[in-house]
């Protein structure tokens, strides 16, 4: 590819690619490639489907395009056909005949492939009417199906780089941080703090000016920047651009997590393409802006993320914090100042500056604008990512969009965050989702992970399984976080145990607030949020295990049992044949009767009996 | 000079002089364990030196901080001190208390603090359990107690200032972390018979010369 002398050049590249995409009007399919789909099988999917339209001799007439994460994963692979935005989940290679046959060649839809909505029952044909879609507001996240991420022509063609064009050419350092600052853009890392804020301080220090992308998500339940780093990894790159020229810098490092191989080959190509064409290194579109962009493959542990210890990580040294006195964009990496943004932060930079802050900063709360990347899991039907504007409520995220609890189970609570975030009950279902209403009822944004939990989880032993969880990533240097986690632990593990005694839950406040003061990093200031989150609103809970020995949801097996309700029970004998330990016996359509003394609480009766006879005791 | 007010005495001390420092000359006592006057950069790492000052909405560590004109300091809140006594009595939690058999007997860090936070070094209501750990004892000079060792770091560092790079280091991550000796174990190699800085800064008695032991 030539390099890209000035901005005419670019402009005149990107008119060429546009031009060629109108002139053939194809067909095009998207076909899901991130790491969730994959796994599925979207690599076989992908050869039968050239394959079946070689047979039919379409391929030059469709264009099959391998895009990044569509966020609906568990419904990988996904295909989506275009223009008509005909959506397939699930695909498999024996769909592959009826779909080229019917939908490519005929313009007709399979109904029989098409998505089936959980509640309403019915089919839905096109991406853009299935709920866990239509909510959604994709201004970050949107491109990942329409472009082949290791393709910079694609990304070029959707407006990719114009940002950097205008700020390199039309805005004044200065000016570009006020469009920031006005946008109300605050770093989507988990802190929150205010992006143009931190530009504005690393500009101001002298040195050697660096500027990082924080690619670690260590927490392990959110892959949002996976997937933008496999899915649109050159956004990233061009919102560092924009940094660098705004604060002066021109070196740049992205520290990505080592498990994350298919995010680390597509920002290696996407750094490949943009140094060929000219969009990174010296002179960049002659104007006089050298700026070059490494790669960095972070150990894995969860405190390297913190942005200390992820520079001493980037320096060599083992990935502890420090105490943050002497602030990073002061003397960060290699004592320089640095400017630190996460991942999901820098996709954000080059939509503000293409449609302006105003544009942008309509979206979302008072102080939280923008949207935001949840990735929601657990006990919800529709699991995946989900972008919505900040202020959306956990409702809206959780019922309508995630398309509520499954098997008609009860809502109980959905933890924020991350492993160090709060659990929110169903009080708080209808609270407008953005930084500081999370804080309010003791929560965090964190990385964005959303946990649904329902009626039966056990908040006690929800905080202890976080905790165990911290334990492990606690780097050691503080005593609080060291030793307080490990206390807290001990304290929930003995309650879960049913060896709970009075004066255990003051003793996990007491430990737990002197964390959240006295620890000397992140992690240790928010480790204790899981169990007091969980003490503020369900601490009678935490008092049926402790006095009464009882876990109400039936999971601290030492702490309940199962019983047979003859009112309930039908003598359908179906719990009967799937116990394992043969602790169930009775005749068809009599009372069954459960023995304890055989019962080792499996759950498999409970889960199976249609009618709730077995129940929690 | 700045003037500054801590406890409701009226002090005046030299600007930029570092917060703890002034106080511990001052004759107010903060706990602390891994302040080190000559360290710029402090690791602030054993979270018990703090104290609160007015327009700050959190207890700070002081020696992070440097006097400034006019502040007002608190060292002896009940919030704070109610804070420090939790967080002694966690690090008290992991550690061999045999004071009698201890070198550091009567001049060890820990009994001060102790008496100072009117608690006994046994920490009560709290799983007391010392860490599983296998350390290293191999080292010709040097003898290291993990269960005593307060993981101050203050050794790190005054090894490497008297010998241009550290002979020690802190080793494992989390519960497992501890002090170990790396390099060449060949008595010749080392300065230790000669230094022993890092037993003399200890404020407990968890590095001592194996002449010692
Ligand atoms: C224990 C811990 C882990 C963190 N992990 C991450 C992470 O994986 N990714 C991230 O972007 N920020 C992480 N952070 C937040 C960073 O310290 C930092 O605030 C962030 O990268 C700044 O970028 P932002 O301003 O764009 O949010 C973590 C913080 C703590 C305390
Ligand atoms: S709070 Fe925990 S992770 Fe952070 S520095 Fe202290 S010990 Fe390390
Ligand atoms: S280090 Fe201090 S508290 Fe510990 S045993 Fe020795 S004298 Fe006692
Ligand atoms: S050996 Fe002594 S000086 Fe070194 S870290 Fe442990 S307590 Fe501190
Ligand atoms: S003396 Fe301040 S944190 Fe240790």
């Amino acid at each position: 590819m030539l390099k890209l002398k000035n901005r005419e050049a670019l402009n005149n590249f990107r008119n060429n690619i546009l031009s060629k995409h109108q002139e053939k009007d194809k067909k095009l399919i998207s076909l899901c490639a991130g790491s969730g789909c994959g796994a599925y099988g979207t690599e076989k999917v992908y050869q039968t489907l050239t394959e079946e339209l070689a047979k039919h001799n379409l391929q030059d007439e469709v264009e099959i395009k391998l895009t990044g994460c569509h966020g609906f994963c568990e419904k990988g692979p996904i295909m989506v056909i275009h223009p008509e935005g005909i959506f397939y989940p699930q695909v498999k290679e024996t769909h592959i005949p009826n779909i080229v046959e019917k939908t490519i060649k005929n313009g007709e839809i399979d109904k029989s492939l098409a998505f089936k909505d959980h509640i309403t029952k019915k089919k839905i044909f096109h991406e853009e009417d299935i709920p866990f879609y239509k909510l959604q507001q994709r201004i970050i996240f949107g491109n990942n199906g329409m472009i082949d991420p290791t393709s910079i022509k694609d990304y070029i063609s959707v407006d990719g780089y114009t940002a950097l064009d205008k700020v390199l050419f039309e805005m004044t350092p200065d000016e570009i941080i006020d469009e920031i600052r006005k946008s109300g853009l605050r770093g989507r890392g988990g802190g929150g703090f205010p992006t143009a804020v931190k530009w504005d301080s690393c500009r101001k220090h002298e040195g050697e000016r660096y500027v990082i992308c924080n690619a670690d998500e260590g927490d392990p339940g959110a892959y949002m920047d996976r997937s933008l780093l496999e899915g649109n990894p050159h956004s990233i790159l061009e919102g560092m651009l924009i940094a660098a020229r705004a604060i002066g810098s021109n070196q740049g490092y992205i520290y990505v997590r080592h498990e994350y191989p298919l995010a680390v080959k597509n920002i290696e190509t996407a750094i490949n393409q943009a140094r060929e064409i000219g969009l990174l290194g010296k002179n960049i579109l002659h104007s006089d802006f050298d700026f070059d962009i490494h790669i960095s493959r972070g150990g894995g542990a969860f405190v390297c993320g913190e942005s200390t210890a992820l520079m001493a990580s980037l320096e060599g040294n083992p990935g502890r914090p420090r105490a943050k006195y002497v602030h990073t964009v002061e003397k960060g990496f290699r004592q320089s100042p640095s400017l630190l943004n996460n991942v999901e932060t820098w996709t954000n930079v080059p939509v503000i500056i293409n449609k302006g802050a105003d544009w942008y900063s309509r979206i979302g709360t008072e102080k939280s604008k923008g949207t935001k990347i949840f990735s929601l899991v657990g006990k919800v039907v529709n699991t995946g990512l989900v972008e919505v504007p900040m202020g959306t409520s956990l409702r809206t995220i959780i019922f309508d969009i995630g398309g509520g609890i499954p098997k008609k189970k009860e809502f109980k609570a959905v933890q924020t965050g991350g492993p160090s975030g709060g659990c929110i009950p169903k009080e708080f279902l209808d609270l407008g989702v953005d930084f500081d209403e999370l804080a309010k009822v003791g929560s965090i944004m964190g990385s964005g992970g959303m946990i649904v939990m329902d009626q039966d989880t056990c908040m006690v032993d929800v905080a202890r399984y976080f905790l165990d969880f911290l334990k492990e990533e606690s780097c050691g240097q503080c005593n609080p976080c060291r030793e307080g986690i490990k206390q807290m632990l001990a304290i929930l593990t003995d309650i879960c145990k049913g060896n709970g005694k009075e004066g255990d839950i003051e003793l996990l406040e007491e430990i737990g607030g002197m964390l959240q003061k006295f620890s000397l990093c992140g992690l240790g200031t928010s480790a204790p949020n899981p169990v007091l989150s969980t003490i503020r609103y369900f601490r009678e809970e935490y008092e049926a295990h402790i006095r009464d020995k009882k876990c109400p949801a039936g999971v601290c097996k030492p702490l309940f049992h199962y019983e047979i309700d003859p009112k309930a029970c039908k003598g359908c004998q179906a719990c009967a044949k799937k116990c394992p330990e043969k602790a169930i016996t009775g005749e068809k359509k009599k009372t069954h009767i459960l023995d304890r003394q055989k019962c080792i609480k499996c759950g498999i009766c409970y889960d199976i009996c249609k009618f709730n006879a077995i129940i929690i005791r | 000079m700045s003037k500054i007010i801590v406890d409701e005495q009226y002090l005046e001390i030299i600007e930029g002089t570092n917060l703890l420092q002034a106080c511990l000359e001052n004759n107010i006592y903060i706990p602390n364990l891994c302040y080190l006057k000559e360290r710029k950069e402090k690791n602030a790492s054993c979270r018990l030196c703090f104290v609160e000052i007015e327009g700050m909405p959190k207890p700070v560590t002081s020696c992070t901080l440097d006097v400034e004109d006019g502040m007002v300091v608190r060292t002896d809140t009940p919030a704070v001190r109610r804070l420090q006594r939790t967080a002694f009595q966690l690090l008290m939690s992991v550690h061999e208390v045999d004071c009698a058999h201890c070198p550091a007997n009567k001049k060890c860090e820990l009994q001060k603090i102790a008496r100072f936070l009117k608690l006994g070094l046994k920490p009560k209501g709290l799983d007391h359990s010392l860490r599983e750990l296998e350390t290293d004892h191999d080292h010709p000079f040097l003898e290291y107690f993990p269960h005593r060792c307060v993981l101050c770091g203050k050794c790190i560092y005054v090894c490497k200032k008297r010998n241009g790079r550290p002979y020690l280091t802190f080793a494992g991550r989390g519960l497992d972390t501890q002090i170990s000796f790396f390099g060449d174990k060949d008595p010749l190699k080392l300065p230790c018979a000669e230094c022993l800085a890092c037993t003399l800064i200890c404020p407990v008695a968890a590095i001592i010369a194996k002449t010692d032991t």
